[in-house]
């Protein structure tokens, strides 16, 4: 980051006559820093945070005048900066043309850093930006300036381009009528229409989601702003988890935490999943939930597995597909409640299976588990797997989940408590199966392989009767569970 | 009792009687006309600001020319004054004409207090009130930078629509009270101009009683504007009038129209947790604010709330809700027409202005032809005929007229109103009206803005400076954590007249009086710099732009008052 000497050194930039009176900004534009890029060092000058005042610190971009490609003209208002005191216009004292924004409208800077770049010609535009793309990732890791990385990394998996405004996309015709379509989303109208609440389009735009992409949970079809956050902690999750680590060094700092190397001693940002993860787990906590836990005897179960394994089921999908035939019997596990007034019925029982890579996160869904065969369920399963790697998951493989499940059993756990993902009724957390000793019905000392599974549900539409009616239709399916072939 | 909900059409939009509702001028039309009004009275500001030795501190604080007083009050009618309408405009007029002795009654034939008090200015501030501080409570950052802890801040529907309902009836009792106490006579019924100096009143379309009055104002005021297309069912499509009474908090609003009531509304209704889609048929929200007020209101009350904004629209037809189907709005095009969107809302708040309530006034009986509803009128409130002749003894005031839709503009029409009758030549000085829009933060002008006044120096010839000073270099401002904010004084550096102040900022609307106190009473900007302010106070922010403003003439001599030695 540029020092704070720079700024007094020849000051190009100066409020222009409509700031305010009587103060004066010196806004630092100079050379490149040497020690980045020498050979580009003539011709790209960076534009600095200017001191507006003897306290200012650090000043906020309220507006760019100009977008990157934009000429400049000597005496040209360029950028608006907000102080600790006023709003000034900020000009520059040299013709080129804006190459890269450095930081975006909204963002903070400290005084004297890099917020532009500059450049003379119009050939070396793209030159700048990649030098600012470099200088951005340098800067994200030490100072306030990157708060809001140039680099997109959290690109939706949808081949799309960054979210359109709904308004720009509407067809040009609307002497439609909306409704008359009956559809699942009826807003949509099959996808040429969105319909996103104003906070959802937001929400869209900063946390970089496809709107077009997002399965929308309110009134018609309509995305409401958790609907963008679902989608985004999912689609973060995919490229996160899986970005070869070579890829780390030419974008900016949000994939650093992905690394293995963690850096000891140091406070390192939320990536745009990991926030929206975080805000998803406080989320949850305005939901009054409440956990119900059963211990399943598995040897059935497990001798089931070890007959059809070679026809490449998988026990995840055994255990989605025992989960899918207990909740048909028991619809009130698979609601959930969306504006705390009333129950939502899922017309569909769509299983989300919680799987961990490299530190993210992401719930492929198994839609329709109870209709689907355990052959054609197990085949989906490592479809969805494969495509999680490969960052293909469409918005509706994994934020249409109904009932969660989360398996912790490969590792040896024996029991643990899940939160409960916003939006959903229920999650069942399962434990590893483990030779028990067991009192037999005949009264002798019996080993049993049981697993212990908790259940955390929404109280609000779950109560505790429920659960314990669910769990023993799931504990008589595993325990007998010929019924899971068929 | 602000006036912030009875300003003129807000959007202009509706395709039945375009003409003014379309001009953008007319969303400060009060001001405008006015401005225009005066010229042609005044020539080159030059009478505005009295410096005339013989001026006495009693003096009123509006232009007069020269008197020529009825004298005694004339005999054998009924009442000297009767007022149709109690709203605030006939409230004013009625208490000033007591207190100048005459014999006056007010007909109301809905409920006393009008739209400021029962559908207004009055119950949006309760709501105003309960979403300031929501607001506060719900902004985590700021409350933390003060040291404040408060976890899960909530509310109660009812008991927030009870609080407004409330306020409105202790307001309309005082309001009644006072009436009575001063012996007023309440007529209840709707009032019709049988002829000049004959009122009848009754029920509506009984006129039984029939009154004669020396001098009558018309106060009928206004109701919202509801252009055509629009179905307005008050549930789901409602106008202010339902709006206020809370009935419900829609998950997602659309509001028509960006000006005073839309914005008010957009900051209740965002901070009791709904989103916001405004529909502007203009090119930029808020286009009756000063620009740059209007550009630091969209990046302090618009962008960082849960608002998105559809500017250059009409909403050509809009749909109740029914039948599990939401509001449907479609938008086309204000330049084009051509259909540009259809929106899907939970409400729509129909904010589109205020057309005025004339109908039944038996205006047809003294050859009076309304303009779009309005009453004309001139520069002393005298309604005009058809043939253009002054109709005797006969005043319209408010937004009936519809020169400047604010309650306190109708009061100080009334009262300059009764000063006319009671024999002393008065014309209001339109520009040195305040306005003020109860937003978190307010924001307040009075007098042009600097398009207006750049327009006017043109044509006039003369300079127009511009002085600015930031609420976060205001101490009192920083102790509230509230440093978002601005005041602008748009003045003449030859002479030093203020010619506008506006102000966005914690408690601008409290803040605005000083600067509409100096334009009333001609105060300059080199002598009121010298006044004193508290310390710390927020009114330092206009102290401060006072003494930033650069005048090329040294301060007046002393007339005012004359200094008091202690």
């Amino acid at each position: 980051m540029a020092s704070l000497a720079n700024v007094h050194l020849g000051t190009p930039f100066l409020p222009s006559p409509a700031s305010l009176r009587g103060r004066s900004a010196a806004c630092g534009v100079g050379g490149v820093a040497p020690r980045r890029a020498p050979r580009i060092q003539a011709k790209i000058r960076e534009i600095f945070m200017p001191a507006l005042s003897s306290t200012m610190t650090e000043g906020k971009i309220v507006s760019w005048a100009k977008a990157e490609g934009d000429k400049l003209a000597k005496g040209e208002s360029v950028v608006v900066v907000e102080s600790d005191k006023a709003d000034m216009d900020v000009e520059t004292f040299y013709d080129g043309y804006l190459a890269a924004i450095m930081v975006e409208e909204g963002a903070v800077a400290a005084v004297g850093s890099a917020i532009a770049l500059l450049a003379e010609t119009e050939d070396e535009i793209p030159l700048a930006k990649s030098q600012a793309a470099s200088s951005s990732a340098t800067m994200a890791s030490d100072g306030p300036a990157a708060s809001r990385p140039v680099a997109d990394t959290a690109a939706p998996p949808s081949p799309l381009e960054t979210a359109p405004e709904a308004l720009s996309s509407s067809p040009p015709s609307s002497n439609f009528s909306p409704v008359a379509a009956s559809s699942a989303h009826p807003a949509s109208e099959g996808g040429q229409r969105t319909i996103a609440t104003p906070y959802a389009k937001k929400l869209a735009k900063d946390l970089k989601v496809e709107l077009g992409s997002v399965a929308g949970s309110g009134p018609m079809g309509r995305i409401v702003a958790k609907d963008v956050e679902v989608a985004a902690a999912a689609t973060a999750a995919a490229p996160v988890s899986t970005a070869p680590p070579k890829s780390v060094s030419n974008s900016s700092a949000v994939k650093a935490p992905a690394s293995p190397a963690i850096q000891l001693g140091t406070v390192v940002p939320f990536t745009t999943m990991q926030g929206a993860v975080s805000k998803n787990m406080v989320e949850s906590l305005s939901v009054p939930t409440f956990r119900v836990g059963y211990t399943i005897t598995t040897n059935a179960l497990d001798d089931l597995y070890k007959k059809i394994k070679s026809k490449g089921v998988t026990m995840t999908a055994l255990l989605a597909k025992a989960t899918a035939m207990a909740l048909m019997k028991h619809p009130i596990v698979n609601s959930s409640c969306r504006d705390g007034k009333s129950f939502t019925y899922n017309s569909s029982i769509n299983i989300a299976v919680a799987v961990a890579i490299d530190g993210g996160l992401i719930t492929p869904v198994l839609q329709d588990a109870d209709k689907v065969d355990i052959y054609s369920l197990s085949r989906k399963w490592k479809e969805l797997v494969d495509k999680a790697r490969a960052k293909q998951l469409q918005s509706h493989e994994y934020n249409t989940g109904t009932f969660t499940l989360s398996n912790l059993g490969m590792f040896g756990v024996d029991r643990f408590d899940a939160i409960l993902p916003p939006g959903t009724g229920a999650i069942m957390a399962v434990g590893a199966s483990q030779s028990t000793v067991v009192a037999t019905k005949d009264g002798r000392i019996g080993v049993k392989s049981q697993m212990q599974v908790n259940v955390t549900a929404d109280h609000r539409v779950i109560y505790g009767a429920d659960l314990a009616a669910f769990l023993q239709t799931l504990a008589k399916i595993i325990e007998d569970p010929k019924e899971l072939t068929l | 009792m602000q006036a912030s909900l009875s300003l003129p059409p807000a959007a202009p939009r509706s395709d039945p009687g375009p003409a003014v509702f379309r001009r953008s001028a007319f969303r400060f039309c009060g001001l405008r006309r006015e401005a225009l009004g005066l010229r042609s009275l005044r020539p080159a500001g030059s009478t505005r600001i009295f410096r005339s030795p013989a001026r006495t501190p009693s003096r009123k604080t509006v232009t007069a020319v020269s008197g020529n007083g009825i004298g005694s009050l004339s005999k054998g009618f009924d009442y000297d004054l009767v007022i149709i309408g109690a709203g605030v405009g006939g409230h004013g007029a009625a208490l000033h004409a007591v207190e100048k002795g005459l014999k006056t009654a007010i007909i109301e034939g809905d409920i006393v207090g009008g739209t400021c008090v029962n559908r207004g200015c009055v119950p949006s501030k309760a709501l105003l009130a309960v979403s300031g501080r929501m607001r506060e409570l719900q902004n985590e950052h700021h409350l933390n930078a003060l040291g404040l802890q408060v976890s899960s801040p909530g509310y109660d529907r009812q008991g927030v629509a009870d609080h407004a309902n409330n306020l409105a009836s202790k307001i309309r009792n005082n309001l009644t009270n006072s009436l009575k106490a001063l012996g007023v006579d309440i007529l209840t019924g709707v009032g019709t101009i049988a002829d000049t100096q004959k009122v009848t009143y009754g029920k509506v379309g009984f006129p039984d009683t029939e009154i004669t009055a020396r001098d009558i104002i018309i106060a009928t005021g206004s109701v919202p504007f509801v252009p055509t297309g629009i179905e307005v069912d008050g549930k789901t499509v409602f106008t202010s009038d339902h709006a206020l009474k809370l009935e419900w908090v829609p998950e997602w609003i659309a509001i028509v129209g960006s000006g005073y009531i839309g914005l008010e509304f957009s900051d209740v209704y965002t901070a009791l947790g709904s989103e916001v889609t405004f529909v502007e048929a203009l090119d930029q929200l808020m286009p009756g604010f000063d620009p740059e007020i209007g550009k630091l209101a969209q990046r302090v009350l618009i962008n960082p709330r849960k608002i998105d904004y559809h500017t250059g629209v009409f909403a050509k037809k809009i749909t109740p809700a029914k039948d599990g189907k939401p509001v449907l709005i479609e938008l086309i095009d204000a330049k084009t027409k051509e259909p540009k969107y259809t929106l899907e809302v939970d409400a729509a708040l129909i904010a589109t202005g205020r057309a005025p309530f004339t109908k039944g006034l038996g205006l047809e009986n003294i050859n009076v032809v309304t303009q779009r509803g309005f009453v004309p009128v001139n520069e002393r409130m005298q309604v005009i005929d058809a043939s253009g002749n002054l109709i005797p003894h006969l005043y319209c005031i408010g937004d009936a007229n519809g020169k400047m839709m604010l309650a306190h503009a109708a009061s100080a029409q009334g009262i300059s109103v009764v000063e006319q009758i009671g024999g002393t030549d008065n014309v209001l000085n339109h520009l040195s009206i305040p306005a003020a829009c109860f937003t978190h933060p307010e924001i307040s002008m009075v007098g042009m803005t600097e398009p207006q006044a750049r327009e006017k120096a043109q044509q006039e010839g003369f300079e127009v400076s511009v002085a600015k000073t930031s609420f976060k270099a205001n101490t009192k401002a920083l102790a509230e954590n509230e440093g978002e904010g601005l005041a602008k004084l748009i003045y003449r550096p030859d002479t030093g007249e203020i010619l506008g102040v506006h102000i966005l900022g914690m408690h601008a609307a409290d803040l605005i009086h000083e600067a509409s106190n100096a334009i009333a009473l001609g105060t300059r900007v080199q002598d009121i710099k010298f006044a004193v302010h508290a310390h710390p106070t927020l009114s330092e922010v206009l102290d401060e732009l006072f003494k930033s403003a650069e005048v090329n003439t040294g301060v007046s001599p002393p007339s005012v008052n004359e200094p008091v030695t202690v």
